[in-house]
């Protein structure tokens, strides 16, 4: 990518993470207490990583097959651990596998 | 002696991240960037969905707006998790080492940092060194092996971010049904979009934006958190 166009969108994407990091973190020193926004707050990770991965992850592969292997693959071993590495190995794993044999 | 136990601290967060920034170079690269630039990415934002996120605004050359705002309400949890952290770090933790080590809030590094009775600076910058530096270097690699890998191998490895989301969401599924509830609301939302042929000018990045706001304020409404325990839970 050129980098005119590069480094200016890097720059928006930088500065826009580095406020919604160092803002609260210089400015609210007490508790959140409003309860709509608390609320709100615990849910957005989950929302997040959850609207970016479905369903834009079952067509990110050859075969929308091989993606779900790796879907299921990474619900069942992050069910059973919290490493974040056994996690990415098994949902890589089994795309590879269904890739290699079945497609 | 806090930075080197930080930095032991780390070592398993800078290995899982080595592994997934190779997916993230490789998503990069595939959406235009080249290797320096997805490692120069890495370098400055440390955040594997924003980044994810990041690159596919700009192989669809959104607008800056739309990359502004999808980094916001990606990165929103951070501004959580830097509201905590803020009430455990040391005095000496004043406001100009906020500013440069606020940098280095990530979902793995605030859980082991929040485990500490008090967060020290000097461990906190032994606790984000490694990572930093799996997560660039990991990327680059995978930028570069992008090129030389069979497409099958870089397929079945640029998943591995997705593995790594999928990783945050069950565990939190797993012990709280409301969260489930809400977690399944965002699938259907973002399948809406995704495959209403009416619904289908919503580029990407606003796609996810629409679907977390909207499943989150009805997670909000019916079902509010109202103890430090779920509070906690959240971290």
């Amino acid at each position: 990518m050129n980098y005119k166009v590069f480094l200016i969108y890097l720059f928006v994407m930088a500065f826009s993470t580095y406020l919604v990091r160092v803002i609260p973190f210089i400015l609210i020193r007490h508790k959140i207490e409003n309860r709509f926004v608390k609320s709100f707050l615990y849910y957005v990770p989950y929302t997040v990583l959850t609207a970016m991965t479905f369903p834009a992850m079952f067509f990110a592969t050859n075969h929308v097959l091989s993606a779900a292997a790796g879907f299921v693959a990474a619900i069942i071993v992050s069910s059973k651990t919290t490493s974040l590495i056994k996690v990415a190995a098994g949902t890589c794993l089994a795309v590879l596998v269904v890739e290699l044999y079945f497609i | 002696m806090d930075f080197k136990r930080g930095m032991q601290d780390s070592i398993s967060i800078a290995l899982g991240y080595f592994s997934v920034a190779i997916a993230f170079g490789l998503i990069a690269v595939d959406s235009g960037c080249s290797p320096v630039q997805a490692m120069m990415i890495s370098m400055v934002c440390v955040t594997s969905a924003g980044q994810f996120a990041g690159v596919t605004v700009m192989a669809t050359l959104g607008s800056y707006v739309e990359m502004a705002l999808t980094q916001f309400l990606i990165n929103a949890r951070y501004a959580l998790m830097a509201i905590s952290l803020s009430q455990k770090v040391e005095p000496k933790f004043t406001t100009v080492p906020r500013l440069f080590l606020g940098s280095m809030i990530t979902d793995e590094i605030f859980a082991v940092a929040i485990g500490q009775k008090e967060i020290k600076i000097k461990y906190f910058m032994g606790l984000a060194c490694l990572p930093h530096i799996g997560w660039s270097a990991g990327t680059i690699v995978g930028g570069i092996a992008g090129a030389l890998l069979p497409e099958i191998l870089t397929t079945s490895l640029s998943v591995a971010l997705y593995g790594m989301f999928i990783a945050i969401v069950v565990p939190q599924v797993k012990t709280s049904k409301k969260t489930g509830i809400i977690v399944a609301i965002t699938m259907g939302i973002s399948s809406l979009i995704y495959f209403l042929p009416q619904l289908n000018f919503i580029s990407s990045g606003f796609a996810i934006i629409i679907s977390a706001v909207i499943a989150s304020v009805i997670g909000a409404v019916l079902f509010p958190i109202d103890d430090d325990n779920e509070e906690g839970e959240a971290e």
